[in-house]
């Protein structure tokens, strides 16, 4: 195949797959904790970051993990009391997006730029943002690695963890700067708005399909790398945008897996409630008993 | 400029226009959305609207039409879906996705250039036309007589759904019809602050004002006043100072929100309460006994 001859496309590839592995591997712990809503706001806090870099004069990667990891740090260090909060969270990621048209606006390339910036693609990045994605990456896979079985073990039962003696506080800070840092990274793969295609798609489909938690994760990272091809392949054979490839492929895998999951095992799938989504329980129902749970 | 000669632009009437019938909309709607513990569904919806949006410009319909065909097709699922969509929070957040990814193509497929995207994403309301901001008056008088119409039992079912239903007030169907409101009540905001961020005017008045009282009249009334006050001080602003209007109204809508959390704050309520020593249950002493 020629079109591998092209330095920029083997790059996309390689940054492509590197992301996509770490993605994957980071979005299974985050189905686990229950931390989606954590991912969108990062990425959205992120936003500010990206504009706010072009305006001054700094890569957009750059600017963006600024944003993402101090933001992340604050949401591990302040993680109880965010629980439950939506209204206010929503008010601060509308704040920074606002800021971003700021910027933006400031910046007087408005729209070209944010929109890149929204639903980015990997084929654009410049080629020494890539060396700086692949370094990231590998990077946060080594310190993925190194904290692997305690994050494990404090993921699925952050009690038991604590009276062992796993430092459970330090490791979720640990693993929401992890997480600041895959966010930035992903968003250059497929922009803000469609993160979730690679970050929560793979781990939720492989969680339907099986149990052992390394199986998941196996299985959540080849099909992170799947749907990376998968999207690149089609937008340098098409004049499409690469990052509708990904999201519409991921998007539409899990709804094919969840829906046919359900058809044959009706009740075999739970996911953790996700203590962030207010309409689970009805704030009548929390002021009726204000001390059931 | 001051604001007599702004109002001389007939795009910044349309605007004022469109922003202030948006508002009170938005204002209303916005306290029985967090009464109900919705806000994610508004938000779900302006994402899906993004999609029919992108879909209408591509068939060079007027893009609010595709707006108000999604929401309201994805309002009444998320309606029909009831109160127990408990394990579905993964399943919405993906096809948010998927529809936003389907709004970028449909972007992609029309080359409209990033152009249409911005104003959708980001709301377009100094390039309002005259007929949107005809729909819009006709959409906001149907939705404020739609709750006027059904302001007490919405009221009661948002309140207390389960004496509600046992009084034989159809809660079920009051749920969908509100979520047809939400639906057109997005993708009208959705013109002035556009898709992403819909909080600000939806949102934002609304919560600002139930930290300020408790009383249902009292904080609705609120929750207009500062939506209105929002988009009004937001769009002068923005001619004044040629920000983004976005920019303005998201942070109006912030620091407004803030101010009403420090209001609310114990701490604020105490030094309130020695400034007004005469008021008998805010006395120092019973607070002791309790």
């Amino acid at each position: 195949m020629d079109i591998f001859q092209q330095d920029f496309i083997r790059n996309a590839f390689l940054a492509g797959t590197v992301v996509a592995v770490l993605t994957a591997i980071i979005g299974y712990f985050v189905v686990l904790r229950g931390e989606a809503f954590a991912a969108h706001a990062l990425s959205h806090i992120g936003f500010a970051g990206a504009t706010g870099a072009a305006l001054i004069g700094i890569s957009s990667l750059a600017g963006m993990l600024g944003f993402t990891v101090g933001a992340a740090i604050v949401i591990g260090a302040l993680e109880k009391r965010l629980r439950g909060r939506d209204v206010e969270i929503g008010m601060v990621l509308a704040l920074s997006l606002g800021l971003g048209v700021l910027f933006l606006h400031l910046y007087t390339r408005g729209a070209t730029e944010a929109v890149a910036i929204l639903f980015g693609s990997i084929l654009s990045v410049e080629p020494a943002e890539i060396h700086w994605m692949l370094i990231l990456g590998g990077v946060s896979l080594l310190g993925l690695a190194l904290m692997f079985r305690p994050l494990t073990f404090s993921s699925i039962d952050p009690e038991t963890a604590e009276a062992r003696g796993v430092p459970v506080r330090f490791l979720s800070i640990a693993f929401m700067m992890l997480l600041g840092v895959t966010v930035a990274e992903v968003v250059q793969v497929v922009g803000i708005l469609l993160m979730f295609a690679l970050l929560i798609a793979p781990a939720a489909i492989a969680q339907h399909l099986f149990r052992r938690p390394a199986a998941v994760i196996l299985a959540a990272a080849l099909f992170g790398v799947v749907f990376t091809w998968f999207g690149l392949l089609l937008a340098v054979w098409t004049p499409y945008p690469v990052s509708f490839f990904i999201a519409g492929g991921a998007s539409v895998s899990y709804l094919i897996i969840v829906g046919l999951s359900h058809l044959l095992h009706p009740h075999h799938y739970r996911p953790p409630e996700h203590p962030d989504r207010e309409f689970v329980d009805h704030p009548q129902h929390q002021h009726a008993h204000p001390h059931a749970h | 400029m001051d604001l007599r000669s702004m109002l001389e632009f007939p795009a910044f009437q349309n605007a004022f226009l469109a922003g202030t019938l948006v508002a009170i909309v938005a204002g209303c709607v916005g306290y029985f959305l967090l009464l109900r513990g919705l806000t994610f569904a508004g938000h779900a919806l302006s994402h899906v609207g993004f999609a029919g949006a992108a879909g209408a410009l591509l068939l060079g319909v007027d893009p609010i039409f595709g707006l108000l065909a999604f929401t309201l097709l994805a309002g009444i699922g998320i309606g029909a879906m009831g109160r127990r969509p408990d394990e579905r929070d993964i399943t919405i957040g993906i096809i948010m996705t998927l529809m936003l990814a389907l709004g970028s193509l449909f972007i992609a497929l029309y080359h409209g250039y990033a152009e249409q995207a911005y104003s959708v994403l980001f709301g377009t309301v100094m390039g309002i036309s005259r007929t949107d901001v005809m729909v819009t008056l006709v959409l906001c008088m149907a939705v404020l007589a739609g709750l006027a119409i059904f302001f007490r039992m919405l009221l009661f079912a948002s309140f207390d759904p389960g004496v509600a239903e046992a009084r034989g007030v159809p809660v079920k169907l009051i749920a969908m019809i509100f979520m047809v409101f939400v639906a057109v009540t997005v993708s009208l905001s959705v013109q002035v602050v556009g898709v992403l961020l819909i909080f600000t005017l939806l949102v934002g008045p609304a919560a600002a004002a139930m930290n300020l009282t408790a009383s249902p009249m009292r904080a609705l009334f609120i929750s207009v006043f500062l939506a209105v006050a929002y988009s009004w001080l937001g769009i002068y602003l923005a001619i004044r100072q040629d920000y983004p209007v976005t920019f303005c109204i998201s942070t109006l809508a912030f620091i407004g929100f803030l101010a009403s959390k420090m209001i609310a704050s114990p701490f604020i309520r105490r030094l309130l309460a020695t400034a007004r020593p005469e008021a008998p249950h805010f006395h120092g002493g019973e607070r002791g006994a309790a």
